[in-house]
């Protein structure tokens, strides 16, 4: 039987494909963060607690209201954007005159609020979310087993942040966007309701993190804690990317993941921890991160 | 004749822009004292006065953009003092910063275009390449990467496009070469010819002098003179004295 270095190609590619979805959810996570950043100026720690939250209102649609997984997809996302126009209208609106730290530690306090809650009706078990039928199965590429509803993950993810970017580097609206990044104040002068433009990227920002949730309810069960475990490397991910960078989000988001892949093959030991080496590098070397702009 | 004036008794030099009793503040410091300035319509009307005087901040109080005003400033008639922010630029004010403002993450096209349509009548994009025909062919090129003269065409360029009547414009010859200055007054002119109501802050009274109609000299806060540009040479003395140059 083959092997790659010493490894047998089952193996790597089965970490590899466990480091592309991983990747594929701090992709989406790190993507919302980004925008949300770069036009809000606040680092949003609420965004586990809203991909959790995403994940838990495709639960609970599919428990109590019997809606399955492809509503839930189009439905959860809505719920977490319309959760986080609230937030962002009569909570985080009125730090903004004040240093980021204030919305730092607002959003922060609103996770853990948020997590509560949960944790509250929930426990800290875990509710399984079964894959839908229509993905159920897996293909046998021949070199690995593919099951289809990770597959599916990793294409849905891929398009969501391709089309993010679409929107923000190639339209009318997303230079809107990127011009009130740089100057708010001016878009404004020209006509433009920069305010509501800030509301609705949060919005957005947040229902990518609740599609998130969705897409990782099949594959991780659904509990009040899955987003506080994956945040603090998604931050990690944010920091080594590049603060308010959309593209740098989303390929350090990828690469990431192969990358933490391919450690728990060649060095198991290092896995949990390699994102955070590469972050303490990069910070010593280029402190606005790999693709970030100094301000 | 299609450039026939409207037949009506009311008087063809109406305000357009009336400013009284404008006080401005940023934060705890008070800024201005009680501006007091009219622009009718048609006209090239400068702010001269020495660094700090205020004719920015008139500027950016007319956009709604200082921390508080008190007083009025009324365009046609209407009152922009508590009218929300972005829907000032919407009456039909274009407004061109100091600092010019290009986008380092937009295009040249985009930024062109990126100031939204706020009335018929706007030039095209054509006439506008007409008018600055350095940055025709330039759309893709990052806008931070113009030169500076070019980026301050840009910035006049894109409010051109709006319909925007009255153009605020803030200093428009900042550091730029002479040959430059020369093709921003041109450019000026021109606009003047179309109709076009311009309010223009200038430390640069000679370049002012070859294309305002009326000059208001600011101090400390406010107002303290007018000058009609025929009566300018006849007041050369009082103006050095002004400016300190």
């Amino acid at each position: 039987m083959s092997t790659i270095f010493g490894i047998p190609p089952q193996a790597l590619f089965g970490q590899l494909l466990l480091g592309l979805i991983n990747g594929s959810f701090y992709a989406l996570l790190s993507l919302g963060l980004a925008v949300i950043f770069g036009m809000l100026n606040v680092i949003n720690f609420a965004h586990g607690a809203l991909y959790m939250l995403g994940a838990f209102v495709a639960w609970l649609l599919l428990t109590m209201a019997g809606v399955g997984y492809w509503w839930a997809l189009l439905l959860a996302p809505l719920v977490v954007g319309a959760f986080g126009v609230i937030l962002e209208k009569t909570l985080l609106s009125r730090l903004y005159k004040l240093d980021h730290l204030y919305g730092l530690l607002l959003t922060f306090g609103l996770a853990l609020i948020v997590e509560g809650i949960f944790r509250h009706f929930y426990g800290v078990s875990g509710q399984p979310y079964p894959i839908p039928d229509l993905l159920r199965g897996g293909q046998n590429l021949g070199f690995m087993f593919l099951p289809n509803y990770r597959g599916w993950v990793v294409v849905a993810s891929l398009i969501v942040c391709l089309a993010t970017w679409y929107a923000i580097e190639r339209t009318k609206l997303g230079a809107y966007l990127r011009a009130a990044t740089e100057n708010p104040v001016l878009v404004q002068a020209f006509g433009i309701n920069v305010p509501v433009m800030i509301t609705a990227t949060y919005g957005f920002g947040v229902a990518l993190a609740g599609l998130a949730g969705v897409l990782a309810a099949p594959i991780y069960q659904v509990s009040p804690l899955m987003g506080s475990n994956l945040i603090i490397v998604v931050f990690a991910v944010v920091v080594i990317g590049g603060m308010g960078s959309i593209l740098g989000a989303v390929l350090t988001g990828y690469g990431l993941g192969l990358l933490e892949g391919l450690t728990k093959v060649f060095y198991p030991e290092a896995s949990n921890i390699v994102v955070f080496v590469i972050m303490a590098v990069v910070l010593l070397i280029k402190p606005a991160g790999l693709f970030g702009r100094e301000r | 004749m299609p450039d026939a004036q409207p037949i009506q008794s009311t008087p063809t030099r109406t305000a357009m822009l009336e400013i009284s009793d404008l006080q401005a503040f940023y934060g705890e410091s008070h800024v201005l004292h009680g501006v007091n300035i009219d622009v009718r319509q048609g006209e090239v009307v400068t702010l001269l006065g020495r660094n700090g005087a205020g004719k920015t901040t008139t500027m950016r109080s007319i956009m709604g953009i200082v921390g508080r005003r008190t007083g009025s400033i009324r365009f046609q008639g209407q009152e922009l003092i508590g009218m929300a922010q972005h829907r000032i630029p919407r009456l039909g004010i274009g407004y061109v910063p100091e600092e010019r403002g290009i986008f380092a993450s937009l295009s040249v096209d985009e930024n062109l275009m990126l100031p939204p349509v706020v009335k018929d009548g706007g030039m095209t994009v054509q006439q506008i390449y007409e008018l600055f025909p350095n940055l025709q062919g330039r759309g893709s090129t990052q806008g931070t990467r113009l030169s500076g003269g070019e980026q301050q065409m840009l910035a006049i360029a894109r409010i051109l496009r709006t319909g925007a009547d009255l153009i605020l414009l803030d200093e428009p010859t900042e550091g730029l070469a002479p040959v430059i200055i020369e093709q921003i007054g041109v450019a000026v002119r021109k606009l003047k010819q179309r109709g076009f109501t311009i309010l223009l802050v200038e430390q640069n009274f000679r370049f002012a002098a070859t294309i305002a109609d009326r000059h208001y000299v600011m101090e400390e806060g406010h107002v303290v003179d007018m000058i009609p540009n025929d009566q300018l040479a006849a007041n050369m003395e009082k103006l050095h004295e002004y400016l300190g140059v």
